[in-house]
């Protein structure tokens, strides 16, 4: 039995509309002026942090990325802390001292997003050699987009993962874009092919069906808890805004049109919303249920964040060291 | 102070070292080694020689040659609940994990709001003269000093390097520890037992009156052969050796340099935006109105380090430099 068993499509559907609202309200926040730094959008990906951490424990490990709002959300976090720590309150995640791209959740087994590309892998795959040498069967999910694959840290982690049969998965994001440049001006050969040079099994995914996700991730999980080793999965998706809020003019690198055709033709929360109603597991009334009380959850946290107050002055020079 | 009468066994630096690890593993399970050649090889130096036979390799695991992969994975285990000593075998290499060391492991303590900790122990080491050239020969505990939440330490005797190193281990930050690499087989008093030597604590090697040299790690030994010769000159030098740069004591520097009115800093960092400089400053900042000459300092030569021994020796601060500049430094302050 695992904690895992009891999720049911609604809850997926529920956690995937929640990560959709919080990211269009940190859009709002943003745009409006609320909300100081950078915003990196998960909106468009969220099937795939719902199903990966969905086939995962409470004690399970995740590192995460610049983008991990999705990722946090999707492991546990409460939408009210992520909203104060967006906004910088002493009540965040971090204390404000993290800030969107930083926030770890130790409770739920969230090392922390990441804002160095590929920076986390180290993290998650030391996580996964922690939990073999204290001989728990915790496993450790390291997220990071196609963008990593540029860095050489990811093949020494993978390297020595496949040499220690470490608990370590590697999801690989695929957005299609590192920033402003599609993956294929960035990327030679085969993705997949690099995983498996180690002797790491490597699957491409439909990083748009959570269900599909959901089955990958569990084999992957499976794998990991009974020490059959790392593996990698690369689940194609698609990040439907800017690389940050801030960009707007995208037309220099993709075109309007296929951005058009994935927000409605892949997007995964209508996707999971039309299958739901065709298998009978919902209706047009009980979806609409889930998202007032998504849209309440979300306004609640957004005042409860709103109205917190900041850290003190006094807090900059604590935590330099433990 | 370190040389007491137990104290009588003499161990190398290298024995002093691997006892500190190997006490450290005894005492916690959770302490392991990782790095490249460390098990069998015992390292290029022979300093964790035969600790791969006793804790075996699951303990002291050889790495690949994956700097930025290994202390990544060594960081990953210490937020977990591991207590990682990660060997990077020459200190030029840190540059290869310095992401890992200087983005990730100094700063997930700060940047999670004190609830991720990393305490995470790098062995690396520092010291030219060994003829090994640019890529193999630099001291850079200056690099890592400038970057907050980082702890430095750098032992110049076997018995510190014991202690220290357990300091080292115990501590809940990420602590980088410099070894000279031309001082493994310095021997010294090292007594068995557990002891542990505190970070911030200079220890003052010789007392003098007239002139304050600040050494670090190989320097000290420098500074002490100068203070032998300025004492023929009837020239009282005290010698103080800060242990570790991060955190710094402050005051025992500038309690120093109050009394004496003179102060060089002795250190084979390269000499420009060196620790040097840190600590030459806050010796000025602290004792300006006793000081009767402005703190001198005397780091390794602004050049990449090169191979030749007849260049090579010229890059490194003497005891013959530091005797020249401190008579003329106490000559001009009388």
């Amino acid at each position: 039995m695992s904690a895992t068993d009891g999720v049911t499509p609604l809850d997926l559907y529920t956690r995937m509309l929640r990560i959709r609202l919080f990211e269009e309200q940190v859009n709002d926040l943003y745009t409006s002026a609320k909300m100081p730094g950078l915003a990196h959008l998960y909106i468009g990906e969220e099937a795939v942090a719902v199903g990966v951490c969905s086939a995962l424990r409470d004690d399970d490990y995740i590192t995460s990325t610049h983008r991990g709002h999705g990722h946090c959300l999707a492991k546990g976090a409460s939408v009210d802390r992520m909203f104060a720590e967006l906004l910088g309150k002493e009540a965040g995640y971090c204390r404000g001292k993290g800030g969107s791209m930083h926030i770890a959740d130790q409770e739920k087994g969230n090392l922390g997003a990441n804002a160095i590309v590929a920076g986390s892998v180290g993290i998650a795959t030391g996580a996964a050699l922690s939990a073999k040498k204290r001989s728990t069967d915790q496993v450790s999910v390291c997220f990071f987009g196609e963008g990593a694959l540029g860095q050489g840290i990811v093949y020494e982690c993978m390297n020595m993962a496949a040499l220690w049969k470490l608990p370590v998965i590697y999801v690989c994001e695929n957005n299609l874009y590192n920033e402003y440049t599609h993956y294929r001006e960035t990327t030679a050969g085969d993705i997949a092919l690099r995983a498996q040079a180690f002797g790491i099994p490597s699957v491409e995914v439909d990083g748009q069906d959570v269900m599909k996700v959901r089955e990958a991730a569990a084999a992957a999980v499976q794998r990991a808890r009974s020490g059959g080793g790392p593996s990698f999965l690369m689940f194609m998706t698609y990040r439907q805004r800017g690389h940050h809020v801030g960009d707007i003019d995208r037309t220099y690198y993709r075109s309007k049109d296929e951005e058009r055709r994935w927000a409605e033709e892949r997007d995964p929360l209508r996707a999971l919303a039309q299958v739901l109603i065709s298998d009978g597991t919902a209706d047009a009334a009980s979806l609409d249920r889930i998202e007032e009380e998504v849209r309440t959850e979300i306004s609640e946290g957004v005042k409860f964040a709103l109205e917190a107050p900041y850290p003190s002055p006094a807090e900059v020079t604590e935590d330099v060291y433990a | 102070m370190p040389e007491q009468a137990v104290a009588e066994r003499q161990l190398t630096m290298a024995e002093a070292v691997r006892e500190a690890l190997a006490q450290e593993m005894r005492r916690d399970p959770r302490v392991f080694i990782m790095g490249e050649d460390v098990a069998e090889a015992g390292t290029p130096f022979k300093v964790l020689k035969g600790l791969v036979d006793e804790f075996g390799t699951e303990r002291v695991m050889d790495t690949p040659i994956s700097e930025a992969g290994f202390t990544g994975i060594a960081l990953g285990s210490a937020m977990t609940g591991m207590r990682p000593v990660v060997d990077i075998m020459f200190g030029d290499f840190l540059f290869i994990a310095l992401d890992q060391i200087a983005n990730q492991a100094a700063k997930v303590h700060y940047m999670s709001g004190g609830k991720l900790s990393a305490p995470i122990v790098i062995r690396t080491t520092l010291g030219a003269t060994r003829r090994s050239a640019a890529q193999h020969s630099q001291s850079l505990h200056a690099l890592v000093s400038h970057i907050p939440g980082l702890k430095v330490a750098l032992p110049s005797t076997p018995y510190d390097a014991k202690g220290l190193m357990k300091s080292a281990i115990r501590d809940g930050n990420p602590v980088v520890i410099f070894e000279d690499k031309m001082m493994f087989t310095v021997k010294g008093s090292v007594p068995e037992n557990d002891y542990t030597i505190p970070f911030g604590q200079a220890d003052i090697k010789r007392e003098g009156t007239d002139i304050t040299l600040v050494a670090t790690s190989s320097m000290v030994y420098v500074a002490l052969a100068a203070a032998d010769t300025l004492a023929v000159d009837g020239i009282s030098a005290e010698v103080i050796d800060p242990r570790t740069t991060v955190p710094l004591d402050v005051d025992t520097l500038v309690r120093s340099a109050m009394k004496t009115g003179h102060a060089i800093v002795i250190d084979e960092g390269y000499q420009s935006y060196g620790v040097t400089a840190e600590i030459a400053s806050v010796i000025a900042d602290g004792a300006f109105y006793q000081l009767d000459a402005p703190v001198k300092r005397m780091g390794a030569m602004d050049v990449p380090i090169p191979f030749s021994p007849a260049l090579e020796d010229l890059t490194v601060p003497t005891a013959a430099m530091v005797v020249e500049l401190a008579r003329e430094l106490v000559r001009k302050g009388n």
